[in-house]
């Protein structure tokens, strides 16, 4: 990797997306001499008897079955030297199939599912991998501008064996046609970057007469010293 | 993030690392949770509760930003078992998690962690909020540490008149009070991790 690649973050002030405009921090960021410390070069260890059995399905939280196309979002989180990250912790939330959350300040004119809640998390494996099983969320609209709709996404907050390493990003579906309009999406600077956040339909994940599966892989930053 | 890490690991076959999106205004439902912000609980003789607002550029409220900290316990000891989530038993994890109110307001009760060699006692501090496409990571620096503070590598790396955005005012026996001001004359010290 070219060490003057750019970022493949955002940058904090991106004044598309107008919230970003009181709320992007302005001064530069100060990089300690020494890089980051004891503490922020470790993470916080979760177990697997903090979360619910069935955590990671989002279909079985109620007592019905919720409306919309079952997807099955499965995929391994790495380092960048592509070792798996085991035990991590992903939490993952989403609108519902029409596009609406469960939350109050949601003024979508959408329905809410009854059987729907859209939270899930899961601890990685050994192999870094996680599973979810869920409802394909819908495109909603928001406030930034006049006619904005956000691409069909999932939320992912990822933890990592490092606190510097901590990611809360938002996954999406292939060809979707509000990622030229989108720009949460288009902050993003690089392309091949953006493309990072598509996941791939896979028919080896689908399973038959049940569920369409989606591969995505999530990969988090290095720890600067690598304090293994 | 640029820069390949000093294990020369990013050379061949090396990923990208997954953009940063942000947390959006909608997360409320799903990663704020009740014991969140216990750290420890509140009642228990050696804690302390610090409590904060968040703000942006115009000095207002932020209502929708989300806290996390990760800190070491009262020996300087890092954590290194569960418990964040479930806070059961008295096991201390090091990590709180509490999202703000209409107020931009965020409380935690913990312990006041012990200094790691030469570095003072501090705790590590996440925000994330919808209009952040990234979140931003800074330090609570407890204001008794003066001596200590005059020593610690990363304070002496933050230009004087900047400092004080690190450090929490006292507000009493154990409590503190530390604001987060994303933007503005007053703009907290962000570290570039």
């Amino acid at each position: 990797m070219d060490k003057a690649e750019a970022s493949p973050h955002p940058p904090y002030l991106y004044p598309g997306y107008k919230s970003t405009v009181l709320r992007a921090p302005a001064q530069e960021l100060i990089m300690p001499k020494l890089g980051p410390d004891s503490v922020e070069l470790t993470s916080p260890v979760f177990g697997h008897q903090e979360l619910g059995r069935r955590d990671f399905d989002l279909t079985v939280q109620h007592p019905g079955e919720p409306l919309g196309e079952r997807i099955i979002v499965t995929g391994r989180v790495l380092d960048t030297a592509g070792r798996p990250v085991r035990n991590a912790l992903v939490e993952v939330w989403q609108a519902n199939a029409a596009g609406r959350y469960p939350h109050l300040g949601d003024l979508h004119p959408a329905p809410l599912d009854p059987n729907f809640t859209g939270a899930g998390r899961c601890l990685t494996g050994d192999d870094g991998r996680y599973r979810f099983i869920t409802i394909k969320p819908g495109a909603y609209p928001w406030g930034n501008h006049h006619n904005a709709w956000r691409p069909a996404h999932i939320h992912y907050s990822v933890f990592g064996t490092a606190f510097t390493q901590r990611l809360v990003t938002q996954m999406y579906f292939p060809g979707d046609p509000l990622f030229a309009y989108d720009p949460i999406f288009q902050s993003i600077p690089g392309e091949k970057d953006r493309e990072k956040l598509i996941a791939r339909f896979d028919m080896d994940t689908t399973e038959p007469e049940w569920a369409l599966g989606y591969q995505w892989d999530i990969v988090l930053g290095d720890t600067p010293t690598e304090a293994r | 993030m640029t820069a390949a890490s000093e294990s020369g690991s990013a050379g061949a076959g090396a990923s990208p690392v997954t953009p940063s999106q942000t947390v959006g205004p909608f997360f409320g439902y799903a990663l704020p949770y009740e014991a969140g912000p216990e750290v420890v609980p509140g009642w228990r003789p050696d804690a302390i509760r610090v409590r904060g607002r968040v703000l942006d550029g115009a000095g207002e409220p932020v209502p929708d930003a989300l806290l996390e900290i990760w800190q070491a316990d009262e020996t300087g000891e890092i954590p290194r078992r569960p418990g964040g989530l479930a806070r059961a038993g008295h096991d201390f994890s090091g990590f709180g998690r509490c999202g703000t109110d209409p107020d931009g307001g965020f409380w935690f009760t913990t312990v006041k962690p012990g200094p790691i060699g030469a570095a003072a006692p501090y705790i590590a501090v996440l925000v994330f909020a919808r209009g952040l496409l990234k979140h931003v990571f800074t330090r609570l620096y407890f204001p008794e540490d003066a001596a200590a503070h005059a020593a610690d590598p990363l304070l002496g790396d933050v230009p004087d008149e900047r400092r004080a955005t690190l450090i929490a005012e006292r507000e009493g026996e154990r409590r503190y009070r530390f604001d987060i001001h994303l933007q503005g004359e007053r703009e907290t010290v962000f570290l570039g991790f």
